[in-house]
């Protein structure tokens, strides 16, 4: 198992050292450059060559890169243009809220996605079936910003919900661990606790759609699969009643291909976290890319798409390790 | 109060700054030695009662206010503005100095410069003559003075705490700067309003009250300030009430904001937006006749009228009239369709392709809808028989790169936004020297402006940039378009907030019902 794991962590080090080349050459083959952004609309074209002179943007690029690497191996990727705070840290201060609302979307996606495709599956060419089915269809076809801009302007007012940021400006919560709703209950700040949970609604919601349609679609089809097989007949002919039926046997293995969607589903949260935490004025990882990309911030954008791409090279070790833990023929392959 | 701020503020010394979100922050904490009257760009006694110019513009004496004190309790005085301006000029490190955009500007140079693009000194020295008597000396006359000391970056701070916070330790990190902690977490100066956090990860800066003989009495007890990039998100914030007031609505929400009851106060107009001409790239651009043959050919008034915000005007020239400088009696290019046509025939220009550059993806308070003023302004190009070729590009993504650096427009539009009241931040910028943007040597104009910029404050620095102005006018190096209001909007129950040309509004005047 050790050496399994040793191989993998190796392998993921090509991985990330040619994607963060790609990065690299990405950004610095935008035009722009960090020092115009640095600058401000003032700038004129002297100051800005003087500026990447002082910055060494004006090194060749492969010596700018192993200059960024030298400096990224050991954990230092900057400081943001736009907030002049190391990006480091702002990973860290941001972080929380993504995985508040990318958990909170997953939780809806979830506990709606397989009640909703089981009844569709249970009811099929019913009209419950082909509303769900409608419904599932507009939710992965319309954009998400799309989606979190009809709700703020139809739903916020009358749910009077707020239709931005993760807290009403000015309330004083005590911070503890950057994860808005826990931090109110653990410090017994019911309020604040409150307060977090309201603002997490809608955002939550217009993140959830795509995955919440997915996971309909899904387990709509596994559970007409396993409606199928021989062995629904066997326990039906058995004279076992309808519900143990349903609960052992249809369920059980219809939720197979749905938990492995839902683990695809949870990746794919983080590119849509960046439209609704934009438009949701959701301070989370999203928001600082979003704004990162508007503003050219290279320090910011080079370390959060190589946090993203690390992010994914480990689930996907996870994955592989969760897959050589259950099948030890993956080991020795 | 709770105020939506379009941009995170960067860090809050006012040296290492020049972007508007921060100075809006700062503006409420810091006060300069003159500030502006509200509500418009004429100046007014700030940190100092009064000020005097030499007669050859090179001593400015400033009378203080007594009894002062900063927010650290420390008191001020002309110690402490000399501190502040030889720190400015002894400032060390390329990393500091390349952030001093304001200082750069005015300043021209330091002590020892380190970098290429900074120039000789204009600052000498700084005398404290007394408590209350601080004497700047500088090595030339400077037409940006006195105005340009209104300007936030050169707010009086606290030597105390810029000693204690190591607030001068700007380092390079990487590609870009690291601030010391004064600058993102110990601002101090003299303003109503005092520093009381910032909260990166909320996006919100909150500012309360000073009660420490602060230099006006604020009314509100706690200013926050919440960053909303998104301008949606803001109108929905303000809707909810979760906000008070946010900064450049859109032009197109006016009537839709005033509706829901909320108050959008109209700026008077600080801004100019210009149709460039590269006479460089295009030859026939050289000819007089067919930069006339554009003035008149671009109905002005019309395109102001059916594209532009309420309050927006037709420019005459390159300087808005709140400057002083503004000239009645230039030479004026009313819309006249014919008149154009036949000057193009004279130049032998008729029929003339101009490949037109235009922004993308930016709106500007100068210019609300480039792609829209893009095609008004075509479409009466090709009515007097000019081709149009269209180049649009994102503003940060190579626009700004093409048409400053690279000249490869033949007209383009850009604007400019101004920062204090001297017609030389306006005309001095864009006509000054020879550039890439505008692609012609005019020793004659480039030396009557340097010469209006000596001239001593006062009436003769007025005058000499109306002749100056009149002068442009005359030889037409571009053809300025329109001065335009942007707007700032606060709701039904805000009182007091006066709309500043400068975007200087202050909140210490503010009350919340």
């Amino acid at each position: 198992m050790l050496r399994f794991l040793v191989r993998r962590l190796l392998q993921a080090i090509p991985t990330l050292l040619i994607l963060s080349i790609l990065i690299f050459a990405w950004l610095r083959s935008l035009p722009g450059g960090p020092a115009g952004a640095l600058l401000g609309d003032k700038a004129t074209p002297e100051k800005i060559a003087d500026l990447n002179r002082i910055l060494g943007l004006d090194d060749p690029i492969f010596v700018q890169y192993f200059k960024f690497l030298g400096r990224a191996v050991t954990g230092d990727f900057g400081n943001s243009l736009v907030s002049a705070q190391p990006v480091m840290s702002e990973i860290g201060n941001f972080l929380p809220a993504t995985l508040e609302l990318g958990l909170c979307a997953m939780l809806i996606a979830v506990c709606l996605g397989i009640p909703f495709g089981y009844l569709s599956a249970r009811f099929r060419g019913g009209p419950v079936d082909n509303v769900i089915i409608v419904l599932s269809l507009v939710g992965v076809a319309v954009p998400v910003f799309f989606l979190g801009y009809m709700m703020q302007d139809l739903l916020a007012a009358p749910l009077g919900l707020p239709s931005q940021g993760r807290q009403m400006a000015g309330l004083d919560a005590t911070t503890v661990t950057g994860f808005a709703v826990f931090d109110g209950i653990i410090t017994q700040e019911w309020d604040a606790a409150w307060d977090a949970i309201t603002h997490l609604i809608l955002p939550a919601f217009a993140l959830a759609t795509i995955p919440l349609a997915v996971i309909v679609r899904i387990t709509r089809a596994s559970v007409l699969d396993v409606l199928n097989e021989d062995f629904i007949r066997t326990a039906n002919s058995k004279g076992l009643t309808q519900p143990v039926v349903r609960r052992r046997h249809v369920l059980r293995n219809g939720l197979l291909p749905v938990v492995t969607v839902i683990g695809l589903q949870t990746g794919a949260l983080l590119g849509g976290a960046v439209l609704t935490e934009r438009v949701f004025n959701f301070r989370g990882l999203g928001f600082l890319l979003a704004e990162g990309i508007e503003r050219r911030d290279y320090p910011r954008l080079q370390a959060l798409l190589l946090f993203g791409a690390l992010v994914y090279v480990l689930v996907n070790m996870l994955v592989d390790v969760s897959y050589g833990l259950i099948d030890p023929r993956v080991r020795v392959r | 109060m709770v105020f939506g701020a379009a941009g995170n503020p960067k860090t809050f010394d006012p040296l290492f700054n020049d972007d508007g979100e921060t100075f809006r922050i700062i503006r409420q904490m810091m006060d300069t030695l003159i500030m502006n009257k509200p509500g418009t760009a004429d100046l007014e006694p700030g940190l100092a009662e009064k000020w005097e110019g030499s007669n050859d513009g090179k001593t400015w004496t400033f009378s203080l206010k007594k009894g002062v004190k900063f927010h650290d309790g420390t008191p001020f005085n002309a110690e402490a503005v000399c501190f502040n301006f030889n720190r400015m000029f002894n400032m060390k490190g390329a990393a500091a100095q390349s952030q001093m955009i304001y200082y750069g500007d005015v300043f021209e140079g330091f002590a020892k410069n380190e970098g290429d693009a900074s120039g000789d000194p204009v600052f000498k020295d700084c005398q404290a003559k007394d408590e209350s008597t601080a004497i700047l000396n500088l090595n030339k006359n400077k037409g940006a003075f006195p105005a340009a000391f209104t300007l936030p970056s050169f707010s009086i701070q606290s030597p105390d705490a810029l000693k204690k916070y190591n607030a001068d330790n700007v380092t390079q990190s990487g590609d870009s700067f690291a601030y010391p902690e004064y600058a993102t977490a110990h601002p101090t100066g003299t303003g109503p309003f005092k520093f009381d956090s910032w909260d990166q990860a909320k996006g919100e800066i909150t500012l309360s009250k000073a009660t420490d003989s602060p230099t006006q009495t604020a009314k509100l007890d706690k200013l926050v300030f919440k960053v909303i990039p998104d301008e949606n998100a803001r109108k929905q914030a303000l809707k909810a009430g979760d906000i008070q007031g946010f900064d450049y609505p859109s032009p197109a929400d006016y009537g839709l904001l005033r509706n829901d009851g909320e108050q959008v106060l109209i700026r008077p107009s600080f801004n100019i937006l210009y149709l460039g001409i590269n006479q460089k790239n295009n030859p026939k651009l050289k000819d007089l006749k067919v930069r006339q043959a554009l003035a008149y050919g671009l109905n002005r008034d019309q395109f102001v009228k059916s594209k532009l915000p309420e309050g927006a005007e037709t420019a005459t020239q390159f300087v808005p009239k709140a400057i002083d400088g503004y000239n009645d009696g230039v030479t004026k290019y009313p819309f006249d369709r014919e008149r154009a046509k036949q000057l193009l025939k004279e130049a032998g220009a008729e029929g003339m392709t101009l490949k037109f550059y235009y922004p993308t993806e930016v709106t500007r308070p100068y210019m609300p809808n480039p792609a829209d003023i893009f095609t008004s302004l075509s479409e009466d190009m090709k009515a007097i028989g000019i081709k149009v070729e269209a180049i649009a590009k994102p503003w940060n993504g190579g626009y700004k790169d093409d048409v400053q650096k690279a000249g490869k427009q033949d007209v383009h539009l850009l604007g400019w936004t101004g920062d204090y009241n001297d017609a030389g931040n306006f005309v001095g910028t864009f006509f000054g020297r020879e550039k890439a943007e505008f692609g012609f040597n005019n020793p004659e104009l480039f030396s009557a402006l340097s010469a209006a910029d000596a001239a001593p404050a006062g009436e003769a620095h007025t005058k000499a940039y109306q002749e100056v102005n009149k002068q442009i006018m005359d030889y037409l190096p571009a053809i300025p378009i329109s001065y335009g209001p942007p707007a700032i909007v606060v709701g039904p129950k805000v009182k007091g907030l006066v709309a500043s040309p400068l975007t200087d509004e202050r909140f210490y005047t503010v009350t919340v019902n």
